[in-house]
């Protein structure tokens, strides 16, 4: 292709001419890409012969879709983006004008005012018109939610920013009862709102909070030590086996095996860690994948006692310490001690709340652990281990430490696991798991305990809500699950933040050394991060 | 020099898997000494002082600390024998702010003495207390060297080795560094082992020095004595360095 490229033609060439020139390239490339993607199609007829069906309408959109997708984007997007640089360097105030021109208080009192319609309205305008579109209302409910909770955000940013952590602990405890209350409201009943709150804080609470609690142990080794754990999944399955044989076989308790199961784990982190002390980075990597496939398929082949890929179920419910028992059948069970009526929801509020607990009691060990000698030989380890050693710092008992811990924080998460779900089996332990664990991690940025739980609130809690999403069946078909598109999710959003915030959500590292007169500040920072 | 001998170094072998880097090494040095280590790129120099701190161990010969042989000891043994490093490449901890850094050197007594000794180190390199709460990764050169120094010094040691302090630094810099290690053998009585490429400097500083050809100290004398040393003149000093 012979261009010849006059001088004055960057000059001439206006935001449209460029925009219609990249979009028609853009067109060109995606036609290349699609034609035997999407193009074409193979399948089998009537007398298993292999046929040819072309979809070129579905060609030419995707093709279309992508050549003005790259036009917008190149004739207004960036040309936006440009301004708005540059009124911020003249005014100073900018970060926030886009914003305020979004959020905008007439706009926010629509926006609840149609949430607040549409949520109590639901029933009755689903009857009026029909299933179909009561999924983009529901849709449009959903949206109405989202903008409202972010203008509150963003009117509050300056607060919400300068206590982030007092405020998220409060919105944790407080979660499972303003489900329930608002859900009550909904159905105008309490029994409604506790039915209904099943999903809200099982699918969605308990199930983040599990992520969150195995990302902050994981992020003891891969955050804090800087050992790269591949298998990280391994000691979260030892935990929820640990709980399911002892309970189901010795009928012991929830509260003793926890930390049996913990200890059970921690030791195998040191068992792992022994024979991989020398090793560092991608080596390491190697090793501890290797030992989660292996931990995995003896849960699978060794049947006499994990009963292979069946796995092990009737795991005994977790009792309230005690005194009462979540168990219909029990002479104690809740419902009849307090004298109200039966749910299955208290189990499950319960259990968030011993998971938030337990979540709550791994970040303060984290952090605590961070400003003792052992948790900073973690951060100096993965700063730089021969400078460690030359310091004097054991680094053999520093990593052990290191995994031990780590290990120990997943044996808690496995025992929970398999109290929550009554059954453990190998195939909730996969490589899957470790790398999902992982990614949360790095997404949420290395040893930052805010930005892991916000990431593990965006990964899982996204992927969740993926599940909700049934008003695309109407778009895509009804043989559209969006769940299975999950994995699609997490990839985007680990390339966006990557690329965007290549060290993660929260990038920065709180320092946790002080001159003598600032230590009053460390101080009220070490009481805001157990609040 | 009257003092005892801290450091004995005797016909010390090192290997890296078949090729020997050093060749049944002497060296010693005394309490209070500065004893500067001279030599060419690749002579064996780092070598040694790794060697000292058991990585790579030493495969013939000892090394006495104190009356102690801690030829074989690990190397955070070593380390808590109150012997501190500035190694190579100054190795600070780049993402940990100068503070910390500071606090890990201060490991070893637990931080008993730490906010004395810090302020100890922020007198000798008032530079470092401007910079208290800036990661150590964002240093410039100079300021790394004092932090790696400094961090060294934490540890309250015996004996501090200097793995070429000079390194890649301004030769203004270089004399404040030098003058601070002065300064520290003067009022303190620290001992201190330094290996340097920076010959004329380091011998100016030395009590005594070394000078180490592929793995083998070939010289030892005064560090005046090797100044005016017309072989030592022809190899390190007369290429215009100063």
């Amino acid at each position: 292709m012979a261009v010849t490229v006059s001088p004055e033609r960057d000059t001439v060439a206006t935001p449209t001419q460029r925009a219609l020139k990249e979009a028609f390239y853009a067109g060109a490339i995606s036609l290349g890409l699609f034609v035997l993607f999407i193009g074409l199609k193979t399948g089998q007829n009537m007398r298993n012969e292999l046929v040819v069906t072309t979809r070129w309408g579905l060609l030419a959109a995707v093709v279309i879709a992508t050549a003005v997708g790259r036009f917008l984007y190149i004739a207004y997007g960036q040309p936006f983006m440009a301004n708005q640089k540059i009124t911020n360097v003249a005014t100073g105030l900018l970060p926030a004008s886009v914003a305020s021109r979004f959020f905008q208080l007439p706009w926010f009192i629509a926006a609840v005012v149609a949430m607040v319609l549409l949520f109590a309205l639901n029933n009755s305008l689903a009857g009026w018109v029909g299933a179909e579109p009561a999924g983009y209302l529901q849709f449009l409910r959903a949206l109405a939610v989202i903008y409202v909770l972010a203008c509150v955000i963003y009117y509050f940013r300056a607060f919400i920013h300068a206590n982030f952590t007092k405020l998220g602990i409060t919105a944790l405890v407080l979660y499972p009862i303003l489900v329930v209350a608002v859900l009550s409201l909904n159905a105008w009943s309490i029994a409604g709102g506790l039915q209904g709150s099943l999903k809200w804080v099982d699918n969605f609470g308990i199930q983040i909070l599990i992520y969150v609690m195995l990302a902050w142990g994981l992020n003891i080794v891969v955050g804090l030590a800087g050992l790269l754990d591949l298998g990280y999944v391994a000691f979260y399955a030892l935990g929820a086996y640990a709980y399911a044989l002892l309970a189901t076989h010795f009928g012991l308790s929830f509260w003793i095996l926890l930390p049996a199961a913990g200890a059970m784990a921690a030791l195998w982190g040191v068992l792992l860690g022994f024979p991989v002390l020398r090793l560092r980075g991608d080596y390491l990597a190697i090793v501890t994948l290797a030992f989660g496939e292996i931990i995995r398929l003896v849960l699978i082949n060794w049947r006499d006692v994990t009963n292979g890929s069946a796995g092990i179920s009737g795991i005994p419910k977790v009792s309230f310490f005690g005194l009462m028992s979540f168990n219909v059948s029990d002479p104690n069970y809740i419902a009849k001690v307090l004298g109200i009526a039966q749910s299955g929801a208290y189990y499950k509020i319960f259990l968030y709340y011993l998971i938030l607990a337990l979540c709550l009691l791994t970040a303060f060990v984290t952090i605590r652990l961070r400003r003792l000698p052992v948790g900073r030989a973690w951060e100096a380890l993965r700063e730089d281990e021969i400078a460690c050693r030359s310091l004097g710092i054991n680094t053999t008992t520093t990593k052990l430490t290191a995994f031990a811990t780590g290990a120990m924080f997943g044996g808690f998460a496995g025992s929970f696991f398999a109290a929550r779900q009554g059954f453990v089996s190998p195939e909730s332990f996969v490589f899957l798991e470790s790398a999902i664990i992982l990614a949360i991690v790095v997404l949420g940025g290395m040893g930052s305990l805010v930005g892991i739980a916000v990431a593990a609130m965006v990964m899982i809690g996204g992927t969740e809500a993926l599940r909700e999403l049934d008003f695309l069946k109407q778009i895509f078909g009804p043989d559209f699950t969006p769940e299975l598109y999950r994995m699609l999710l997490f990839g985007m959003a680990m390339v966006i933040v990557m690329l965007w915030k290549p060290r993660g959500f929260v990038g920065s590292r709180e320092p946790t050394a002080f001159l003598k007169e600032r230590r009053a500040v460390s101080g009220s920072f070490t009481k805001e991060g157990h609040g | 020099m009257a003092g005892t001998t801290l450091l004995d170094i005797k016909g010390v072998q090192t290997y890296y898997g078949n090729i020997r880097a050093l060749n049944g090494v002497d060296v010693t040095v005394k309490e209070g000494e500065i004893v500067a280590l001279i030599g060419a790129n690749g002579a064996g120099k780092s070598t040694l002082m790794m060697t000292i701190f058991g990585a790579p161990r030493a495969r013939t010969g000892t090394i006495t600390f104190a009356g102690t042989d801690i030829t074989q000891l690990p190397t955070h043994e070593i380390a808590r024998m109150r012997i501190a490093q500035s190694p190579e490449g100054r190795r600070i901890f780049p993402r940990m702010t100068v503070m910390e850094n500071l606090q890990m050197g201060a490991s070893l007594d637990n931080l008993k003495h730490y906010d004395e000794d810090v302020e100890k180190v922020f007198t000798l390199f008032p530079r470092l207390k401007e910079r208290i709460a800036q990661r150590g990764g964002t240093l410039s050169g100079g300021e790394q060297q004092m932090l790696s120094i400094g961090r060294a010094l934490m540890a309250r040691p015996k004996l501090l080795l200097l793995d070429e302090p000079s390194l890649g630094l301004a030769p203004l810099i270089v004399k404040q560094i030098f003058d601070a290690i002065r300064e520290l053998n003067r009022t303190q009585g620290l001992t201190v082992f330094l290996v340097e490429q920076n010959a004329f400097g380091a011998l100016k500083l030395a009590t005594r020095g070394y000078v180490m050809v592929n793995g083998n100290v070939t010289m030892s004398g005064t560090g005046k004595e090797l100044l005016a040393n017309p072989e030592v003149r022809a190899a390190y000093l007369e290429g215009g360095h100063h």
